[in-house]
């Protein structure tokens, strides 16, 4: 990344991140280096790493195959469950295209039950994720449920992964962890010095870039000079500042960040998956175990998927102080079950721990609401 | 000093001036195809009626809040409603408009701010258009609504989308049940859906009636039967909207000429 280059310039490098990616794993694969396609953040990125493979997330993010999807699934489903399966059917999606194996886990049932069908056209592992963090034996599956992955990465790509490369691969993602809290973390800054747009734009173009370290680099980099021409005086308007959470963003959901910003405010925080509910919390360098310190992090993650979900509102509780948030956006997919039904729980400890305002909206992967959104959420910033 | 509110509705615009104690002057309007120019004529025929000579400041809400170019501001539906209901009933807490194409609950604090807030705008069942459409296969007008339900004992209707719904009329009425029979099982139906969605904001406080539904008394009887509590509405109910947005755009006004 040049440093000449203006921030906007940057921002949108890393929007076009996902497209210049295509061309980025068409040379990897070239070069014969393994591609583990992923839906879900519980993937312990480090085991694809330590055996020198590169991990890209298949979430789709429009609506183009949805139609092809209906002819196979529920049209009354998740859109991205639709969406990311119709792009691997019609092979629209280069990254699931170059995918040598899709690792998939048992989060949602919308979810689980697609692998079975993807597992006709595509080599797919399901890891079993149990649906709490509450007891030791949930603990205990998924330590094993890594073990059982690292021995079938070993198995299918004839390679060895050694605890010394986990743990190099831990340390280089929690260096990238690091790097991603410090630049989202600009957030915290009031008045502004970033948009919500530019932060997911960043958060988001930052998963297809392959060379961890380069994006390290880059990431550091950006951070830096977003908090030079901060201090120099270039600083956003003072607006209502928004927190957004709930289910994946990114692709054409950008249109919810859109619509806030459009109106009147200000996004400072994403808690989804795209955003801090993976990236907080770092892998335990120093636990001598490294399976244990995987599946500790990762079956941390506060997804709606688990019960009960209190690392959710934990994030939430922390976050909504830490930026000083003046309300809450809960993203609801259309047929999310967990985290519609999670919404009442949100918006009760919203409402009532912190004191602050919180709206769910329900949305998809098309832009017929557009109109909708608009309103909804400029009569939210005027409740601000 | 004088404002205007104009509510674009999907249905009707209305208008108001409000001179920070009254509301003047009144007009409500079907919505055209073009609602942009239904609310350059309906600014121009209140501006009329005012009989002033100054341009007088104008306020807009609603879908088409966004087209008049000479207003001064827009302002959401959400945010008109509540303060146009707080406005014309000081101890509204809970305001539920019923409208041609949405229906909204409103939450207010006592001063009249808006705390929280739901949207129908997904589906015509539980909005004006339901009636309407109802209504239309009955081959009645709206307005002899209340008319026509009146010592009527209602049929359930069973289906809860529009669609759906028309068809079970058209049956109905081909096993000779009485229109009167029909429309209030309709109405008692749209009742009972709008009570569920006040029920998800609303904890056991009077309601707001506004809307154009709001003009019929047996809609209100309904309601309460449903709510459980009181229902409270006003021969100005129709023009909430926009006499909120008059309302806030005198504030607004008389707070930047300070």
């Amino acid at each position: 990344m040049s440093l000449r280059k203006n921030l906007p310039e940057i921002f949108d490098q890393f929007a076009d991140a996902r497209k210049n990616g295509f061309i980025a794993a068409k040379a990897l694969k070239e070069q014969n280096i393994p591609m583990v396609g992923t839906f879900c953040t519980y993937m312990p990125q480090e085991l694809p790493l330590a055996m020198g493979a590169v991990v890209v997330s298949l979430c789709a993010t429009s609506d183009e195959t949805i139609p092809e999807a209906e002819k196979e699934l529920p049209r009354n489903l998740c859109p991205l469950i639709k969406s990311s399966y119709g792009f691997g059917k019609t092979d629209k999606c280069p990254y699931f295209y170059f995918s040598d194996i899709v690792v998939g886990e048992t989060t949602c049932d919308g979810k689980k039950k697609m692998y079975e069908h993807m597992a006709e056209f595509k080599p797919v592992h399901v890891m079993q994720l149990p649906n709490t963090q509450q007891s030791e034996d949930a603990f205990t599956l998924w330590k094993n449920e890594i073990i059982r992955l690292k021995s079938l990465l070993e198995e299918k790509f004839n390679v060895e992964i050694t605890e010394t490369k986990i743990r190099e691969a831990i340390v280089l993602k929690n260096f990238e962890r690091r790097a991603l809290k410090r630049f989202y973390g600009l957030g915290k800054l009031n008045p502004p010095a970033i948009t919500g747009t530019d932060i997911l734009k960043v958060l988001y173009g930052t998963t297809f870039k392959f060379d961890r370290k380069a994006n390290i680099d880059e990431i550091e980099a950006l951070t830096d000079r977003v908090l030079a021409a901060y201090e120099a005086g270039e600083k956003l308007e003072r607006k209502p500042r928004i927190l957004v959470t709930g289910c994946p963003i990114g692709g054409v959901t950008e249109k919810i960040v859109k619509a806030i910003e459009d109106n009147g405010g200000q996004v400072v925080f994403f808690e989804n998956c795209m955003g801090a509910k993976a990236i907080e919390d770092l892998v335990d360098e120093n636990e001598p175990d490294v399976y244990e310190a995987l599946a500790k992090k990762y079956l941390s993650i506060g997804c709606s998927c688990m019960t009960p979900n209190p690392n959710r509102v934990a994030l939430l509780d922390r976050s909504i102080d830490e930026y000083q948030v003046d309300g809450v956006i809960d993203v609801i997919l259309q047929a999310c079950h967990t985290y519609a039904i999670e919404t009442i729980s949100i918006k009760k400890f919203v409402n009532a721990s912190k004191t602050i305002p919180y709206m769910s909206v329900e949305t998809d992967y098309s832009t017929a609401d557009i109109g909708q959104l608009n309103t909804r959420m400029a009569a939210f910033v005027e409740m601000l | 000093m004088k404002i205007m509110g104009i509510d674009s509705g999907s249905t009707t615009t209305k208008g108001v001036i409000f001179n920070g104690t009254h509301v003047t002057h009144t007009l409500i309007v079907p919505t055209s195809y073009n609602p942009k120019s239904t609310m350059e004529n309906l600014q121009l025929a209140l501006h009329k009626l005012s009989g002033d000579d100054e341009h007088i400041p104008v306020y807009t809400t609603g879908y088409g809040r966004d087209l008049l170019s000479s207003k001064k501001q827009s302002i959401t539906e959400i945010t008109c409603h509540g303060a146009g209901a707080a406005f014309l009933n000081a101890d509204t807490t809970t305001v539920l408009d019923i409208g041609g194409q949405d229906s909204k609950v409103i939450q207010l604090d006592v001063k009249g701010n808006v705390i929280d807030f739901l949207m129908n705008d997904k589906c015509a069942a539980g909005t004006g258009r339901f009636i309407e459409v109802m209504m239309r296969t009955l081959h009645k007008d709206l307005l002899e609504l209340d008319d026509l339900v009146t010592s009527h004992t209602p049929v359930k209707i069973s289906s809860m989308c529009a669609v759906f719904a028309e068809s079970e009329v058209i049956s109905l009425l081909a096993k000779g049940i009485d229109p009167g029979d029909i429309a209030l099982g309709v109405l008692d139906s749209i009742c009972e859906r709008s009570a569920h969605f006040v029920k998800r904001l609303n904890r056991d406080a009077p309601i707001f009636f506004s809307g154009g539904l709001a003009q019929s008394k047996s809609i209100k009887i309904s309601l309460e039967k449903h709510l459980g509590v009181p229902v409270h509405t006003h021969e100005k109910a129709q023009l909430v909207g926009a006499i909120g947005a008059a309302v806030i755009g005198y504030r607004k006004l008389s707070a930047s000429r300070l």
